[in-house]
């Protein structure tokens, strides 16, 4: 007894000398949550998260296109969109105009071109310029709840999406690291990371911090891409340099990555992401598609390799 | 979180939890020793916090709806997709006082207990959702 007043005072239990939490479980709900994911992921057999660090450097732009090739090259991929603030997947791989269908027990994703199951916030916004708001009791200190949230949603869209048999579940992450952890705390095992850059100095000093933190997280960091590598001349197909740099293999390495290859600027990737088509089903014979193929190629071999 | 009581020395026990009203839980506990009640009660941040964990104070009697969080909580969201007519000819229609009963339930969770009730509803056979539905609902879900 720890007793007040008595004089016989003892030193009152501790928290880890309490067992459970008086009824709440909320440490059992929280595993629960966990496997619930875990339960939802068993026929997928590789999930890979892509980052980039800075914003801007295309990396949505290559995940659908990657998407895309490996679903040419035989394989089943989906894309879930980590990117809740500004989702831009399902545009790009034409199904913004569809919503997630929530059944009974799943959600159900949507199919897009080439049959590439995809999920996004998008598929729950009303309008392309409504930003996602949380309802809550006040949205003053917005900050000391919001990330919370968007890791919960994220967990959710792991949690409740039903992909069915998948060879290759992307998940495009929102520029910065900050999801990397959350992810690795979600996916322990179950998730490798690739990263987009761009030849730039400035966005490889960045992509750096999320190299190091994915791996810090426990997260296995397989591979580079690095996009907008040299400008593809509409008139002649001659390929020059777009920024100055360092070669790729060099930038990868200086990451302590293997480079999965290369991108070429191409407008028309622009243009097939605005109208939801896959620039590489559009225009396969371009410098650009064939290098989406050779990335997506050695990506699938890379982690084939790894089991 | 853990509550001990002082007094004796145990850990106390949830007993319920009420709310959220206007941003505030307040929850329960008691010790099994002396009887001892106190209420926690949360203020609008904490209670965001803890919704946006995705668990409930006092535990989970059943599993959670798929995109439960994330439908309940996004202010501007779509219209579901229509359910297929031979669905919705089958789906029970709610009686005005029971939809009256409903409004009571605060906005943020309201759409997850509609659909509670109509699965209780269509479970149990009901064609009509009558206010002792309702009740006979909430019963099994929030005992």
């Amino acid at each position: 007894m720890a007793g007040l007043g008595n004089g016989k005072e003892t030193k009152m239990k501790r928290y880890r000398e309490i067992v459970g939490d008086g009824g709440s479980a909320v440490l059992a709900q929280v595993q629960e949550q966990r496997a619930r994911v875990e339960s939802r992921l068993a026929r997928v057999r590789h999930v890979v998260a892509v980052a980039s660090g800075k914003g801007g450097v295309g990396k949505s732009v290559v995940v659908a296109n990657l998407a895309a090739s490996l679903t040419q090259q035989g394989r089943r991929v989906g894309v879930l969109d980590g990117d809740l603030n500004g989702p831009a997947i399902a545009r790009m791989l034409g199904v913004g105009h569809q919503t997630l269908r929530v059944e009974r027990d799943h959600a159900a994703p949507a199919i897009g071109p080439l049959g590439i199951k995809v999920v996004s916030m998008a598929l729950l916004l009303p309008r392309d310029d409504t930003p996602v708001i949380w309802e809550a009791p006040t949205q003053d200190d917005a900050y000391v709840w919001r990330g919370t949230m968007e890791a919960s949603a994220a967990r959710e869209f792991l949690a409740d999406v039903e992909w069915g048999e998948l060879d290759y579940l992307f998940i495009d992450l929102p520029p910065g690291a900050e999801r990397l952890p959350h992810l690795a705390g979600l996916l322990a095992g179950r998730v490798r990371g690739a990263v987009v850059t761009i030849p730039s100095q400035v966005s490889r000093m960045i992509v750096a911090k999320a190299v190091v933190l994915a791996r810090t997280a426990g997260i296995d960091m397989f591979g580079e891409v690095e996009n907008m590598a040299g400008y593809v001349c509409p008139r002649c197909g001659a390929v020059g340099d777009l920024f100055p740099g360092d070669d790729a293999e060099a930038a990868a390495t200086s990451l302590g990555l293997p480079s999965l290859g290369t991108i070429p600027f191409d407008p028309r990737i622009a243009l097939c992401a605005d109208r939801g088509d896959p620039f590489i089903a559009v225009y396969p014979d371009t410098a650009a598609a064939e290098a989406f193929a050779a990335v997506a190629s050695r990506l699938d071999a890379l982690l084939e390799a790894c089991g | 979180m853990k509550f001990l009581c002082v007094r004796c020395d145990e850990p106390m026990a949830f007993e319920k939890a009420e709310g959220p009203e206007e941003g505030s839980l307040a929850v329960t506990f008691a010790c099994a020793r002396c009887g001892a009640r106190f209420a926690l009660l949360t203020n609008p941040w904490e209670t965001q916090l803890v919704r946006t964990l995705g668990v409930r104070i006092g535990g989970r009697r059943v599993p959670p709806e798929p995109m439960e969080l994330v439908r309940g909580t996004l202010v501007q969201q779509r219209d579901p997709e229509p359910a297929p007519a031979d669905v919705r000819a089958a789906a029970p229609v709610w009686t005005a006082e029971a939809s009256q009963r409903l409004e009571r339930v605060p906005e943020f969770v309201r759409p997850m207990a509609r659909q509670a009730i109509e699965r209780y509803a269509t479970e149990q056979g009901y064609r009509e959702i009558t206010v002792r539905v309702v009740d006979e609902a909430r019963a099994r879900y929030m005992p």
